[in-house]
């Protein structure tokens, strides 16, 4: 054994110390992996900060910092920034319209079955979904009817002309949800049948209203529904705008139904089929609570859609939650609060949608489990 | 030992209700006389309801004067046109807010899908608050805001606010410089369409040149030099033969120039800001539905990430993007019927609304505004199909 040579294989001199390595943990390291990891990076960083402090702060002054809370008439709001005290005043027409205030009661009740019941089907943990949800879609709605309309059971009859703001509003969302996915899912399982003139009528039913904007189809369910039926019948503007709708959002429920009919495989019908069931315990039994229960998010997401758009109802002459505030913009003692009026309207509007939005999320997120390739 | 059963009915015997076949027929024929019976029955009953009421069915109000100016008009119009030249009015007023609308979303919608997947945070958190603050309002509510909350609060003609002192912006609109071509300008556009014919022969000759040679040109660039070049030489060669009239103040408004209408401006904003959300959720699901091993595959290849991006990336992204954006594309033309709500003279407000109060024909007014929609739809879903069908991924 001779000492190592210079060609040996082994080292003979240490190797010089690294560099420790970059800070990657705490708040400079992500600062430096998210907002400067190159030039363009930091300069990009800089401008959105830039504009970020010239949006927010004027924003944050106005909403709240100079604004005006509580106040009985325009004298109150003193303050440069914005004048809340008019959605303060107009507050309790903006829920109920012009429902008589002695029935309120009534209106709340409704409310409150209704954020329970959400409530119940939203939360995966809770049992009993079958029947809670066959209770929304059926009882409830009845109940609700007979509730708000009055007119028996000792109840004073309050007509549909009195209803107004977000009550109107969230009736329109829920009959139109209610309505339009049991119409949906008929055209569905329609559009997929092996009956040629079926199949015809369906296609051409969806089509017909998925090419059309809601808004003549809220023109025509004002102007030409009281035609169709005999002259003597009254036709309730809001069961006109109600038909429209529910026949409007059908078919778009419709082909969120059918995407999720084309995900079940056709092995179950095959093997429904074997079995000897009929078509419609296959679809009632089988078929459907699989379909229906992948298509969770698109009813939601349909449902936000159709919540936003109730808003249109506005412009054939509902007093929507939309339009009480806009028909208070015009009161001569609150003239000039345009911009408080929309920036609430849109807050309000956002705050279920974006809920909402969030909830089809997550049940997606659920939903994947396991399934991501 | 098995054997098939020889105690079960053939096909085709048995009582006649457990015939698949009939049963189709009868549930068939059952729904034909059903809805036949219901149409009639509407039929009837709006013949007698029309009766009743003295209208008279018929597109013979087409002819009849109108009567009523429309703030807009892209074609000539008097009051003493016809019903049907305010339906020409309106459809043009509608397909151009639509087609505003439409460039201004792609883009504004590209560029919040392309920050929400940039790996600077800030940018990525700012593109998805625009995304969740915009899609999550109704947007007839954006429209009424932009409209009432800050056109309407713009300061009178009197204190605009100018760009260049050639933009003005005030409560009654925007006012730009109106071009006026003088003789000899007509060469311009000539030399713009030669020139984009040029482009596109250039660019199929550098196609094949790189399928024979291997070698690629820079067509984006020449191209774009010929497109905006030509013109450019040509419109100097001729002496420069348009003028701008340029919006002066004179007493209370503006002469000279084009006024845009403040309805317009905010159907507008309201119609790409809005749409733009959705546009920019799709790019971004799109680029993000190609598989990374792509983007691997290329950089194994040593492509460069420029090359890698355009030949692979967004080829594949567009097939899922491009059929989605079509939607959305005739989700902001019907939208733009929502003009009718602060008074824009688009076909729904001009036709189905005045013309609609002022004629009575219900049937055939609401009939035509839907057919218009509806032909403009199916027609879109139409090329959107022939588009599928050609870049549906070719498997062996």
């Amino acid at each position: 054994m001779t000492a190592t040579t210079s060609n040996s294989t082994f080292r003979t001199e240490m190797i010089e110390a690294r560099r420790a390595p970059d800070q990657r943990r705490g708040v400079s390291g992500w600062l430096r992996a998210n907002l400067f990891s190159s030039p363009l990076n930091s300069v990009v960083s800089i401008v959105v900060i830039l504009v970020i402090a010239r949006l927010i702060w004027p924003l944050l002054e106005w909403a709240v910092i100079d604004a005006n809370f509580i106040g009985a008439s325009r004298d109150a709001c003193t303050g440069a920034g914005a004048c809340w005290a008019f959605i303060g005043a107009r507050f309790d027409s903006i829920i109920y319209g012009f429902y008589p205030e002695g029935a309120r009661w009534r209106v709340d009740i409704v409310f409150a079955m209704l954020a329970i019941l959400v409530a119940w089907l939203a939360v995966p943990r809770l049992p009993q979904k079958k029947w809670v949800a066959l209770f929304a879609l059926v009882g409830f709605p009845i109940i609700a009817y007979f509730l708000l309309l009055g007119g028996s059971f000792g109840l004073e009859y309050v007509p549909t002309r009195a209803w107004g703001g977000l009550m109107l509003t969230l009736t329109i969302a829920v009959v139109g949800i209610v309505g339009s996915l049991p119409i949906g899912i008929l055209l569905a399982l329609g559009r997929r049948s092996q009956m040629p003139f079926v199949k015809a009528v369906c296609v051409i039913f969806i089509e017909f209203w998925r090419g059309v904007p809601l808004i003549t189809v809220l023109f025509m369910a004002s102007v030409m529904l009281p035609l169709f039926v005999p002259g003597n019948i009254e036709f309730d503007k809001l069961l006109r705008a109600l038909v429209g709708i529910m026949l409007f959002w059908s078919a778009y429920m419709a082909e969120v139904i059918r995407s999720g009919l084309q995900a079940i495989s056709k092995g179950q019908d095959e093997a429904g089929k074997a079995l000897g069931l009929s078509y419609w315990h296959r679809m009632g039994l089988i078929i459907l609570p699989q379909a229906l229960k992948l298509v969770i998010p698109g009813i939601v997401n349909t449902f936000i859609a159709l919540f936003k758009d109730t808003s249109l109802v506005l412009i054939i002459g509902l007093l929507d939650m939309l339009a009480i505030i806009r028909a208070g913009l015009t009161d001569t003692n609150w003239l000039g609060f345009s911009t408080e009026g929309y920036v609430f309207a849109a807050l309000v509007y956002w705050v279920f949608c974006f809920s909402m939005s969030r909830y089809s999320q997550y049940i997606e997120r659920r939903l994947n489990t396991g399934h991501k390739n | 030992m098995l054997r098939p059963s020889t105690s079960l009915p053939r096909r085709g015997q048995g009582p006649l209700w457990r015939n698949p076949a009939m049963r189709a027929l009868v549930i068939q024929a059952v729904l034909f006389i059903a809805l036949a019976g219901f149409i009639s029955l509407l039929v009837h009953n709006t013949l007698l309801n029309l009766d009743a009421r003295g209208i008279h069915t018929g597109f013979g109000f087409m002819d009849e004067r109108a009567g009523f100016s429309i703030s807009q008009t892209l074609i000539e119009y008097t009051n003493s046109s016809t019903y049907g030249r305010t339906f020409v009015i309106g459809l043009l007023n509608t397909l151009l807010v639509s087609f505003l609308g439409i460039i201004a979303a792609t883009i504004i919608g590209f560029l919040v899908g392309i920050a929400r997947l940039s790996p600077n945070w800030l940018l990525a958190r700012l593109a998805t608050v625009y995304v969740e603050i915009f899609r999550n309002i109704p947007l007839l509510v954006q429209i009424l805001f932009w409209y009432f909350a800050v056109l309407r609060a713009l300061p009178s003609p009197r204190d605009s606010v100018s760009l260049f002192e050639a933009f003005f912006l005030n409560v009654r609109g925007l006012v730009i410089p109106d071009p006026q071509p003088l003789e000899g300008f007509a060469a311009t556009p000539w030399a713009l369409l030669v020139g984009i014919v040029i482009t596109v022969l250039f660019s199929i000759f550098a196609k094949r040149r790189q399928m024979a040679t291997g070698k690629a040109l820079p067509v984006y660039w020449i191209g774009a030099a010929i497109v905006i070049g030509l013109p450019l030489i040509v419109f100097v060669a001729t002496g420069a033969p348009l003028e701008w009239s340029l919006p002066e103040l004179t007493g209370f408004n503006f002469r000279g120039g084009i006024n845009i209408l403040p309805e317009l401006v905010a159907l507008w904003l309201a119609l790409s800001i809005y749409t733009a959300a959705f546009i920019a959720e799709i790019v971004r699901s799109g680029i993000l539905s190609v598989p990374h091993g792509q983007t691997e595959a290329a950089r194994s290849l040593s492509i460069p990430g420029a090359i890698t991006l355009r030949k692979i990336i967004i080829p594949q992204a567009m097939r899922v993007i491009v059929p989605q954006m079509t939607s959305q594309y005739l989700n902001l033309i019907k939208n733009s019927s929502l003009a009718t709500a602060i008074g824009y003279p688009d076909l729904v407000a001009v036709f189905a609304g005045t013309t609609l109060n002022q004629t009575g024909q219900a049937i055939e007014i609401i009939a035509m505004t839907m057919a218009v929609y509806l032909v403009i739809s199916l027609t879109v879903s139409f090329l959107m199909n022939l588009y599928n069908a050609r870049t549906l991924l070719k498997e062996r």
